[in-house]
């Protein structure tokens, strides 16, 4: 481990940030950020906000230090291998690990700008590699207590899902 | 001036191809890209021969950007290549130590082809 890291551990331990609700707004413009600068995607405000997050495909991120929990996205496969194309080129549709990876680091990206525009987690707050998920039938369990929000926008009319879920 | 050979270090597969994405799309004259997974992997192919530009990811496994910089220093074929950093972290302080320890910039995620342009053409030997 560097002394950098080492350093950025010890800070991190000092203090432990709770979720804030003003954190929606930040969440939703790092997404439509991230998503529009690296995969040339434009996300909207979904005409119906639907219920429950959908999708084939979810990819996670962790947080540790300042802020415990973790960062989803979640969408169809449909949408998933769209996101890949515009990131990597047309190779990436038939490619399952390239779509999986590109929605991967789609998911690192937002956790790192989420996180770099809050000052109290810019530098006290590490991310975890991404992680992964293919198909549906599946449910996420955090650690009580948690708290957390998710928000749902729109990609070419089909919805993406973003969430913030923390352990506090 | 002749084709650039550019060298992207991220152990990211997925954002290696993104940066080569970006350099072409940017409008750069690219020869030869090569792909290294972590810093030891960066200087082993710097070892082998120089490159024009090296971009290079700062949290990275096995060896990560700021120590890549610090072994880069002591190769005496790599004198002059600029590096740039690549990076997610909301670190100032992590930027900083890469720009005091060798690196010529930086570029932070999310970036769009013509940022790259912007931060990589100024620190290329003219023709780009």
């Amino acid at each position: 481990m560097s002394q950098t890291m080492r350093k950025t551990m010890g800070k991190t331990m000092e203090t432990h940030v709770q979720l804030d609700p003003h954190w929606k707004g930040i969440l939703e413009c790092s997404a439509i950020e991230v998503f529009g600068m690296m995969a040339n995607a434009e996300l909207g405000v979904m005409a119906e906000q639907p219920e429950q997050p959908q999708g084939e495909q979810t990819a996670m991120v962790g947080l540790a230090g300042a802020l415990c929990g973790m960062i989803t996205i979640r969408c169809n496969k449909e949408t998933a291998q769209k996101l890949a194309t515009q990131m990597l080129g047309e190779d990436a549709k038939s490619n399952r690990s390239m779509v999986g990876d590109a929605l991967g680091e789609l998911c690192n990206m937002v956790a790192g700008n989420f996180k770099s525009k809050i000052t109290s987690l810019a530098d006290h707050c590490m991310l975890s590699v991404p992680t992964v998920i293919w198909g549906e039938d599946y449910v996420m369990q955090t650690v009580q207590p948690n708290s957390g929000f998710q928000i749902a926008l729109a990609c070419e009319g089909l919805p993406v899902w973003f969430s913030l879920v923390t352990h506090s | 001036m002749s084709k650039l050979r550019v060298l992207i270090v991220d152990d990211s597969s997925v954002m290696r191809k993104i940066v080569e994405r970006s350099l072409r799309q940017a409008g750069l004259d690219l020869g030869e890209v090569l792909e290294a997974g972590n810093g030891a992997e960066a200087l082993a192919e710097v070892n082998k021969g120089r490159f024009d530009l090296i971009l290079s990811d700062i949290n990275m496994p096995a060896m990560d950007g700021l120590e890549f910089l610090k072994n880069l220093a002591k190769v005496e074929s790599a004198k002059g290549t600029p590096v740039v950093m690549i990076t997610t972290e909301g670190s100032e302080a992590r930027v900083v130590e890469a720009l005091s320890v060798g690196a010529k910039g930086y570029i932070r995620k999310p970036f769009t082809p013509e940022q790259v342009k912007e931060r990589v053409t100024p620190l290329l030997g003219g023709g780009q």
